[in-house]
């Protein structure tokens, strides 16, 4: 292609709380209509916000995370317009002081690395839900006033390719800070997307088109796809002009972007400081143990993976790709495990038990302890690796500890005094076996294995009895 | 035997005593409320039911009161003044409404919204008045609430004759009532004293969690402060409003009120207070009125969003959502606050708000720091309430300085004009609600208006 484009992004994800920003009712997904609800979500006349101070902690975390500045205060915005999913005609957002400005943040896109800038991020509450029939339109205000984060970047991404990366890596790290659920299955990431093309070697950007509500990443590929490949038909038509600073929604059926209104028509918000909330003081102690509570996000983590820990790319992105899988592997490395060890564990046997039953990592049965066990038995010799993983399976089926199968008569004999009277046993009772074998017929060294299997009805170490009768019978 | 004329102290020891019972009282207020709706067309709702209460040691409990349809009353039709809310009965009260419940204070109806020219000055009905005003003034029963925005507490008490008090910003929770102008709104009261207004301020007050701008107040006792002991506060006036050489056009009834407040100068420092004449840059005052019509039409406008028709209210007419929308706001708000929403859209429109929004509020604060000067060295400003001057725009209006300021304020009677009523206005700094109606409390007792009924001298 011979046009450069130019992206930005607006993402908005929905926050983790058990009450909403603004107002004491449940901050959750429910599928009963209008169960999580109070006078403030439906806008009764009187009412005033009441911000919680969790979603403060929590978009205090992700303006750190992004590595904006932070300002003296929480200050929150009026922003007017009138929609049925609006009940008092009032959004709370952060239009002239953002909870972070100015931040920026590294991201991995088809391997290699890139910064993403940052205009802002902010906090607001969220509006009500609609669906549309034929000739009627039903209201769900469960997720009136609930905590929304909206992040803005700088038009810095080049491809669907850079915008699905960053969105990814937002998601991912929304997931490690605990602060959202970050599922686009529930509308809980939401996007505006702006597109704008320009001749590779312009310095002036050309004309912003944004698409809206764009609900996955797929979308979002597929629309700035359509975009760009739209705008420069246009362009290289000698049409350009047809390409106008407006507003489109994205059709997933059609694939396709469709005009919803141009500039011309954009509303005016006439946005004004929200008297009913206090300037809310952010106190350097406090953003400072919030920043401390931030934990190592993935693209940290699969840098040390693979890096101090010698693991494959592949392996270290299966193992950072959720957090408590990553914890899971850091807790075997601090028991003592080995990193090639644990990771082969969990990207073999656990995500594929996982996977199976639809079970996360965190409840499974089997705890980073358990495995450490079972693993450091099979090194001391105790068990085979065979019994290991038999073991490790009876643990995660029957919810009992491994030392419950590891008995004195499944025990492993790997003591070399008691293997060797054994050995020396079966020596003596094969004598003319041993003449033959010194003798030049090696075929028969299985044999004495064989014999030393049968009377340990398997529990032998077989590379102690090998070893052993290396010794014996070579000498 | 009538009861509603006198104070609540007063009523609450016939009520120990066994002398009256919370029915008799509420059945008076109630009579006495549907005759003042009739002749002066005060009220929205005179309640015809009510929980029978018990006499307990609170002062308040079994006393019979009003509250402006601003208030959320739970089970109660609650207008605020507009015809969208027409049918509006919400299912919970405003805060401070609940606290009153919990005293076993008892509502008795719900006054009319507002200063307006509806309801009719029980002095004389050519005068402006307050629905709760006029109903407190008429002696419907010894208090109402009401919310001050502007000064529409503190100017129609001075009107109707009786003590109107608006505590500090954030005092008393304004949970559930119906928003004006949110930065300036403050629940307050009427009533026929000091004492009485001190009374209901204290069972209102107290953090709300539904309220963020409200304070913990717990270690503010205003009655229990009314000690009127005047001697060593320092009070002052501006010259810019008090001294008629700033109106060269005055009319007699503008002179008689400044000469009224110059014997209440003279009567204080007889009595030991320091009282001096302060002066203020004359172009603030001048900026007052503006700045109050920007603000309060932005605040206005915004916090109308929410009259769409949609939750609330016969929604209008229309094939879609915008036009029902449209035809609901036509139809439910009147001309004066469709000027206001106007206006409001205008001042915050983008290109706007630099010019007249965002500088209203850098005058604000201007006028807001030039009065905490002058609590620096003063405990209260005072000035003449209510002269209803037309030619004296800086004086009426400086008692929104107070709203500005969130402000303590009261006004009280003091004196007559043409045999109308005649008022002084005390406001102090943020927090010294305690101070200022002490001082109120003192100037009250050196008269003789405590607890006065309007008369109607003009028909």
């Amino acid at each position: 292609m011979k046009y450069k484009a130019v992206i930005g992004l607006e993402m908005h994800c929905e926050l983790k709380s058990d009450s909403k920003v603004f107002s004491r009712s449940r901050n959750g997904y429910s599928k009963l209509a209008n169960s999580n609800v109070c006078p403030f979500d439906l806008g009764f006349p009187g009412t005033m916000p009441s911000l919680n101070k969790k979603s403060v902690r929590e978009a205090v975390m992700m303006a750190l995370v992004l590595n904006c500045k932070l300002p003296e205060y929480m200050l929150f915005d009026r922003k007017h317009y009138f929609y049925p999913d609006l009940p008092s005609g009032i959004q709370l957002t952060q239009n002239t002081m953002p909870v972070g400005v100015d931040g920026a943040i590294e991201i991995e896109c088809g391997g290699s690395r890139k910064m993403v800038y940052i205009h802002d991020i902010h906090l607001e509450d969220d509006a009500a839900s609609m669906d549309h029939f034929d000739d009627t339109s039903v209201i769900d205000y469960n997720r009136s006033a609930a905590p929304l984060l909206e992040l803005v970047t700088q038009p810095c991404l080049y491809s669907a390719e850079e915008a699905v990366a960053f969105l990814e890596h937002m998601r991912s790290a929304y997931k490690y800070c605990g602060t959202s659920e970050a599922d686009t299955a529930k509308g809980q990431i939401r996007c505006d997307v702006n597109v704008s093309i320009m001749d590779e070697d312009a310095t002036e950007f050309g004309t912003r088109v944004e698409i809206k509500n764009v609900n996955s990443f797929s979308n979002v590929y597929d629309a700035i796809k359509y975009e760009v490949k739209r705008q420069s038909e246009l362009k290289a038509a000698g049409r350009y002009d047809e390409v106008v600073q407006e507003t489109r929604r994205y059709d997933d059926v059609s694939g396709t972007t469709q005009r919803m209104r141009s500039k011309e028509d954009a509303v005016d918000y006439r946005y004004f400081p929200e008297p009913n909330i206090p300037r809310y003081r952010l106190t350097p102690e406090w953003v400072e143990s919030i920043r401390r509570e931030i934990p190592r996000l993935a693209l940290e983590r699969k840098d040390m993976y693979t890096g101090t820990y010698g693991l494959s790319e592949y392996d270290a992105a299966i193992l950072v790709r959720e957090k408590e899988i990553s914890d899971y592997f850091e807790k075997c490395i601090t028991l003592g495990m080995d990193p090639k060890e644990a990771c082969n564990w969990i990207t073999v046997n656990i995500i594929a038990y996982m996977n199976k039953n639809e079970l996360t990592i965190d409840e499974l049965f089997l705890r980073p302890e358990h495995l450490y066990f079972i693993t450091d038995n099979v090194k001391k010799g105790t068990i085979s690796s065979k019994q290991a993983k038999e073991i490790f399976f009876k643990v995660l089926a029957e919810k009992k500890e491994p030392s419950a199968f590891i008995s004195k008569e499944n025990a492993q004999i790997s003591n070399e005094g008691e293997l060797g009277e054994i050995i020396d046993g079966i020596l003596a009772a094969n004598p003319s076996e041993v003449e033959k074998y010194r003798g030049g017929k090696e075929k028969l060294f299985e044999f004495f294995v064989g014999q030393v299997m049968r009377q340990t009805r398997g529990k032998a170490n077989p590379v102690l009895t090998k070893e052993l009768l290396h010794r014996k019978l070579d000498q | 035997m009538t009861y509603m004329t006198k104070s609540v102290e007063e009523l609450h020891e016939l009520l120990i005593k066994g002398e009256t019972s919370p029915q008799e009282l509420l059945d008076e207020a109630w009579r006495n409320s549907r005759e003042i709706q009739e002749r002066y067309n005060a009220f929205v709702t005179v309640t015809d039911k009510a929980e029978e209460t018990e006499v307990t040691d609170h002062v308040l409990s079994g006393i019979p009161y009003g509250a402006e349809d601003l208030y959320s009353t739970k089970g109660v039709l609650t207008t605020g003044g507009f015809q969208a809310l027409c049918d509006y009965i919400p299912f919970f009260s405003a805060g401070p409404a609940d606290r009153l419940a919990e005293t076993g204070a008892v509502l008795a109806g719900k006054t009319a919204v507002g200063e307006s020219a509806a309801v009719r000055n029980p002095w004389d009905p050519e005068r402006s008045a307050a629905g709760s005003a006029c109903a407190v003034a008429a002696g419907a029963f010894p208090f109402a609430l009401a919310v001050d925005t502007g000064d529409s507490i503190r100017r129609p008490a001075a009107y109707c004759g009786i003590v109107g008090y608006k505590p500090t910003y954030g005092m008393i929770s304004r949970h559930g009532v119906i928003a004006g102008v949110s930065s300036m709104d403050h629940c307050g009261v009427f009533a026929r004293s000091t004492a009485d207004a001190a009374i209901v301020a204290d069972a209102m007050k107290g953090l709300d969690i539904d309220d963020m701008t409200t304070w913990d107040s717990s270690d503010v006792h205003l009655r229990a402060a009314l000690q009127g002991d005047f001697a060593g506060k320092k009070l002052c006036y501006v010259k810019e409003l008090c001294d008629i050489r700033n109106y060269p056009d005055a009319d007699e009834t503008l002179k008689a009120h400044l000469a009224n407040f110059m014997e209440k100068v003279v009567m204080l420092r007889a009595h030991g207070a320091q009282v001096d004449e302060v002066s203020v840059d004359r172009a603030l005052l001048e900026a007052v009125s503006s700045i109050y019509l920007v603000i309060s039409c932005a605040e206005s406008t915004s916090n109308l969003t929410g009259i769409n028709g949609l939750v609330f209210g016969p929604r209008g007419e229309g094939r879609s959502w915008a036009e029902q929308i449209k035809n609901h706001r036509t139809r439910g708000l009147d001309t004066s606050v469709k000027r206001k929403v106007i206006v409001g859209a205008y001042v915050l429109k983008d290109e706007n708000q630099e010019r007249y929004f965002k500088n209203a509020q850098r005058g604000r604060r201007l006028i807001v720091d030039a009065w905490k000067e002058l609590f620096r060295a003063y405990d209260a400003v005072i000035q003449p309430a209510g002269t209803g001057a037309t030619d004296a725009a800086v004086l009426e209006d400086a008692m929104l300085i107070g709203s500005f300021g969130g402000f303590p304020s009261i006004t009280i009677p003091d004196g007559f004009v043409d045999g109308l009523p005649a008022a002084l206005n005390i406001t102090g700094n943020c927090y010294e609600d305690e101070k200022i109606l002490d001082i109120a409390y003192g100037i009250e007792s050196m008269m003789d208006y405590k607890g006065q009924i309007a008369k109607e001298v003009r028909k």
